[in-house]
């Protein structure tokens, strides 16, 4: 260990400023910080001090979603093997299947997306960060497992540059990156992100492979087809076809308790998002127009990526609101334009991504009322103040 | 009373002026700086598309439309005058506008500069038009879907700008590519904002 450290310090002077390679000095500095703590401090005075630094924080989110991969990849061979008929697989021959589809894809997606991060970070002389580790690992998890590799590699480009590069990397982004990677993708090819091909990795004849959303929409739109959901608390373990992080709300919710108990996610936006998609799915009840409607607004919660977006894509922090009742506006809405979307627009049947886009738009408007509201409340407290004085 | 209200819900979500045909983008663009000034830009759109439609929508259906002439003189059945709905359309458009820019001064003066040129170039504006035009395209069957859409209309163009003010006012200390600063980089949350509004797409009402 201690040789690396001299190596380090050996070719460092050749990163700094009149050094050989003065251009590469961020890529030296993302490697040296990634592998030791780094010795700099604050010269001036600083404010806040806290153990818990950006690197720490990604890495706890990484680490809540581990759950949710395990199974997903346990899932894909799963599915696999369901959909072949012929032949079954034990646990760790699913699992096996499961991580050589979806090993490519986590691959793919850190290394173009770090791949592109560091080529901004030279050009425009600034530190690498660490934003990308978590989008990373989410855009995997919200892909279908039959995704081909260049598409998520196209996707990922797009979401960097797009979604964060050009507003100044992380921190700064007015949309989740993972969440625009996907919706690129859904709206550039929409062929290979929906329907029922895409869902099960290798698909065999045995099946259809379509989502339970995927077949709720369908009980629509043809006409005299009934409308046969799986079993509620399968949905809920996550033995259904779909994208590879989302079908098992069981460890979402491990990731969730993970998020809250480091107090990395606010838990206002988790249960205001339920709450508004309960809400939704109870009115849609009460109307009951058709077979869609009639879904208990509870096997809303576990199918397709309700649980998933609410846990890791609606508490992004970067792009959620800022102040505590503009978090409950937040999330309230993005439940209920979720299930809006799923039962209302036939050409969607994943309301979730596109409402937490949506409100991610909002966001800095609800910020902007709260405190509007808070200052008129202020100033109305003053008022009276003075006149009681 | 159902088709009015779907067509006022359809103009905000659906088909918005901004984000589905990209209308009305140069105020847009220009005036989005601040929430408060894009909110006072918003309502005056909302009440000149409001104002404009339906009256066009009347001008449409008794002066231009084929045939419309015939409340005259049954001879005028074959008379199309809709050659001519352009110039009627901006005049009526135009003579709002003056209408709003009255009233603005004389009640907000505040507003009235902060909006500068942009308020009478709200005579320019494309939505407005646009709002007009798709009117005497989409045949609307009265003056109640046409005030409806006119108003929805208005609204999705309100929604928009004010959205897009509100992220502006977030981005400003954002370290942003400098070539990208100011036009640039609204352009970009355009797309973006215009892709988390393809949600809509779809809908059928």
């Amino acid at each position: 260990m201690k040789a690396l450290r001299n190596f380090l310090d050996k070719i460092k002077p050749q990163f700094e400023k009149g050094g050989k390679f003065a251009k590469l000095q961020s890529t030296f500095e993302a490697f040296e910080t990634f592998l030791y703590v780094p010795n700099r401090v604050t010269l001036t005075g600083s404010h806040i001090r806290d153990a818990n630094d950006l690197k720490r924080t990604m890495a706890l989110v990484v680490l809540a979603m581990i759950p949710a991969l395990l199974f997903g990849m346990w899932n894909v061979g799963y599915q696999h093997f369901l959909s072949t008929a012929a032949e079954t697989g034990d646990i760790w021959q699913n699992f096996w299947f499961g991580c050589i589809r979806v090993f490519p894809i986590i691959v793919v997606s850190y290394v173009v997306g770090l791949g592109t991060e560091f080529v901004f970070a030279q050009i425009r002389g600034h530190e690498v960060n660490e934003g990308f580790l978590v989008s990373g690992m989410l855009i995997p998890l919200v892909m279908p497992p039959d995704v081909p590799l260049w598409m998520v590699a196209v996707a990922t480009v797009f979401a960097v540059i797009f979604g964060k590069e050009v507003f100044g990397g992380t921190g700064m982004n007015i949309l989740n990156p993972a969440l625009t990677a996907r919706a690129f993708l859904f709206f550039a090819y929409p062929k290979n992100m929906s329907g029922d091909q895409v869902w099960i990795a290798g698909q065999g004849d045995a099946v259809s492979g379509a989502t339970p959303l995927g077949d709720a929409l369908a009980s629509t739109t043809t006409p005299g087809s009934s409308l046969t959901l799986p079993d509620t608390m399968d949905m809920f373990y996550g033995f259904m076809p779909g994208s590879i992080g989302e079908t098992s709300t069981l460890a979402i919710l491990i990731g969730a308790v993970i998020l809250l108990f480091t107090g990395m996610a606010s838990w206002r936006i988790m249960l205001s998002v339920f709450v508004g998609g309960l809400l939704m799915g109870y009115i849609f009840n009460w109307v009951g127009a058709n077979a869609y409607m009639e879904i208990s607004p509870w096997d809303h919660m576990v199918m397709g990526g309700f649980a998933f977006g609410a846990v890791f894509m609606a508490t992004d922090p970067v792009t959620a609101t800022q102040s505590t009742k503009g978090k409950y506006i937040y999330g309230f809405l993005i439940g209920f334009f979720a299930i809006l979307v799923r039962v209302f627009n036939p050409a969607y049947p994943e309301g979730m991504m596109l409402a937490i886009l949506l409100m991610n738009v909002f966001a800095p408007l609800i910020d902007h009322y709260v405190i509007q509201a808070n200052v008129k409340k202020r100033r109305k407290r003053w008022a009276a103040a003075q006149v009681a004085a | 009373m159902q088709e009015i209200i779907n067509i006022f819900v359809k103009s905000i979500f659906i088909d918005n002026m901004v984000f589905a045909y990209f209308l009305g983008m140069c105020s847009y663009l220009a005036v989005s700086k601040t929430v408060n000034t894009s909110v006072g830009l918003g309502i005056a759109v909302i009440f000149v598309l409001g104002i404009t439609v339906p009256v066009d929508y009347l001008l449409n259906e008794y002066l231009l439309a084929d045939g419309a002439l015939v409340w005259l003189d049954p001879s005028f059945a074959d008379v199309d005058l809709s050659f001519l709905s352009f110039i009627m359309f901006i005049a009526v458009i135009a003579s709002m506008v003056q209408l709003v820019e009255m009233i603005i001064e004389k009640f907000s003066p505040a507003l009235y500069s902060s909006l500068g040129i942009f308020l009478p170039l709200i005579a320019v504006n494309c939505a407005i038009l646009g709002g007009s035009l798709f009117m005497q395209e989409r045949e609307y069957q009265s003056i109640a879907e046409a005030t409806s859409f006119g108003l929805g209309s208005g609204v999705g163009w309100f929604i928009a700008i004010v959205g897009i003010a509100a992220i502006r006012e977030k981005i400003r200390y954002s370290n942003v590519p400098a070539p990208l600063r100011g036009l640039g980089i609204t352009f970009i949350i355009t797309g973006l904002m215009g892709m988390a509004f393809m949600m809509f797409m779809g809908i059928q009402l």
